[in-house]
């Protein structure tokens, strides 16, 4: 039983197929999930029409991702859909730590004052889905396939052929550039015959949704080794709609069909809620992770994004709030190579930068992996010690990991990052993504974010220019002066970025910084703006040393 | 090095009593459990990473 429909986008035979035609697209996506909704929105907002094919004609069954976080909303807000997700999200600051039978500590992620975006919401992930598909609806450059499977991918040197199955038989399509984001068991890996490695977890979830009217508040749980369920650790998190979501470690003897049995399942729900509580399951599921990502995110004209490329452990919310930030990372530079403002040897840096993030994410999930589920009795008693302490004494505290905030990776050491010279401000270095802040534009409230244009943007503080733009080889870079265009009231800006006087960012095109100076100085926004769109820049900086 | 691995503990022969006597009633899991507990306070106490790394480094050895 279940209280949401779930929509039928039903399914329309294509012109191409109809005529036999084989069309070559610049863009098909594979895969309708929320990072492929994503790159369809984030590459149609770069001018770029796209095709996405999906299997199936409906959303996500279940809850799924749940989780969230803050630079996904504002990568969605870009794209225009964050509010609406916000809206009909739960957002929640409080999480609550307990061990056996006792509260072990709380922690409240009091979100940082003067940001558009919470730290953090729980949504459903069939909410998520349909409200994306509703936005990819109504553009014009996407063409939402449903019941279009990929049966085979061919590469050649400047495309791919595939032969895509649907109701009315089988056609064939051609695309200069595949996005791959096809899940965990993605398809499209196997055909290209790339590598996906890494490590394994022996142990199993079982992972619920019930429906209740409960006077939980809206907080996130986490129980070791509760009296309901010992040995084992249990998480609760409050998702739209008096649906919540419960984790129940099941350890890796248990028998994945015979737990999905309401029989199995109900008894340990009620043991967890008490007699009295009312609810009604919606959805199990059962699982069993791996941490692990493919060998280059780039396999010829194929990018992988989202589960496809990598998978992580579920604790701290990592698996699609990371795929949301591959799509932010590839859509702009793929629209550059399309356009001819970038060469090809751009997307590698796709798989430069990602694959970095992957790896901390995949380093993350596994150490909250191996505290969550010790895997010897040494390891257990550290643990144990850990959440002993952590009752009594704040040093214990930061020590207990039941998954951390999911938080962007840094591309401290990417190529298409200038790196610092001289006096450089405080503030964000290269590779970090910009810091939101309320700013005023026109004499109206606004937030920072939203100035940032769709190309690469230079934002200095003061009057240090009159041009609105700066020219950079094939493309421009839109000028934003603190003090011109858009002013900082409170000072939060000027902070954030460590600015005085002089003092000028240049942003890529996912709002990323690539540069920074103390001062304003064209030849050398020229110059970092090439190095950050994949231009060789060698030259240049020799002459210029 | 970092570590302090000279003697350190001013009345050596009572530290040692004190460990062993304040865990001669307990079975060898508990015993277990409060050393764990231990190491994490001490290394909280001495909260230098590089001392910690060493340290761990040095017991994992033996020290050889």
């Amino acid at each position: 039983m279940t209280s949401y429909i779930y929509p039928k986008f039903g399914y329309r035979r294509s012109r191409e197929q109809a005529e036999g035609i084989v069309k070559r697209h610049p863009i098909v996506v594979v895969g309708a999930g929320p990072i492929g909704l994503t790159a369809a929105l984030d590459c149609a907002a770069r001018g770029q029409p796209v095709v996405v094919l999906d299997d199936n004609d409906t959303v996500s069954i279940g809850s799924r991702a749940v989780c969230y976080a803050k630079r996904p909303l504002e990568i969605w807000d870009r794209l225009g859909c964050a509010a609406p997700m916000v809206e009909r999200g739960v957002s929640w600051n409080v999480g609550k730590v307990f061990f056996q039978d006792e509260l072990s500590y709380q922690f409240d992620l009091l979100p940082e004052a003067d940001h558009q975006w919470p730290a953090m919401i729980n949504l459903q992930q069939y909410h998520l889905e349909e409200m994306l598909v509703a936005k990819c609806r109504a553009n014009p450059l996407i063409e939402l396939r449903w019941k279009h499977r990929l049966l085979s991918l061919k590469q050649a040197a400047d495309h791919a052929t595939l032969a895509v199955e649907t109701p009315d038989g089988i056609f064939t399509m051609e695309a200069q550039w595949v996005i791959a984001c096809d899940g965990a068991n993605s398809d499209v890996r196997k055909m290209v015959g790339a590598e996906f490695t890494g490590q394994f977890f022996q142990d199993r979830f079982l992972i619920a949704d019930v429906a209740m009217k409960a006077d939980f508040p809206t907080e996130r749980w986490f129980w070791f080794d509760p009296p309901f369920h010992p040995g084992q650790s249990v998480l609760l998190h409050r998702q739209a709609g008096n649906i919540w979501r419960i984790d129940f470690q099941l350890g890796w003897d248990a028998n994945p069909e015979e737990e999905k049995r309401p029989e199995r399942v109900i008894p340990r729900i009620r043991a967890m809620l008490g007699e009295d509580t009312e609810f009604a399951l919606e959805w199990v599921s059962i699982y069993q992770f791996a941490c692990r990502r493919i060998d280059n995110f780039r396999q010829g004209r194929v990018l992988f994004a989202g589960d496809a490329a990598h998978q992580v452990s579920p604790f701290g919310a990592r698996g699609a709030n990371t795929g949301v930030q591959d799509i932010d990372n590839l859509a702009w530079k793929l629209a550059m190579v399309l356009r001819g403002e970038a060469s090809e040897a751009l997307l590698d840096s796709y798989h430069e930068e990602r694959a970095y993030a992957a790896d901390d994410n995949i380093l993350n999930s596994t150490r909250a992996t191996d505290f969550i589920t010790p895997k010897t009795k040494p390891s257990r008693y550290f643990r144990d010690a850990v959440l002993e302490l952590a009752r009594h004494h704040g040093f214990a505290r930061p020590l207990v990991n039941s998954g951390r905030l999911s938080t962007p990776t840094p591309y401290v050491t990417s190529a298409l990052n200038t790196p610092d010279h001289g006096a450089v401000p405080g503030g964000l270095r290269p590779g970090t993504n910009a810091a939101d802040a309320p700013i005023t534009m026109d004499g109206k409230p606004g937030w920072f974010l939203h100035c940032l244009g769709d190309g690469f943007t230079v934002v200095a503080f003061g009057k240090v220019s009159d041009k609105t733009e700066i020219a950079v080889g094939p493309f421009t870079a839109k000028l934003i002066l603190v003090g011109r265009d858009i002013e900082d009231p409170t000072g939060v800006l000027a902070q954030r970025y460590g600015a005085s006087p002089g003092t000028t960012y240049l942003f890529r095109p996912d709002q990323y910084v690539a540069a920074r100076w103390s001062g304003f100085d064209e030849a050398k926004i020229t110059d970092a703006a090439l190095r950050a769109s994949g231009h060789d820049t060698a030259d240049r900086t020799e002459l210029a040393a | 090095m970092m570590l302090n691995l000279s003697p350190n503990i001013a009345d050596p022969d009572d530290f040692y009593a004190e460990l062993i006597n304040n865990q001669r009633d307990l079975d060898e899991e508990q015993a277990l459990r409060m050393n764990a507990r231990l190491i994490l306070l001490l290394a909280n106490h001495i909260g230098d990473r590089e001392v910690l790394k060493e340290a761990i480094g040095c017991a994992r050895t033996a020290g050889g």
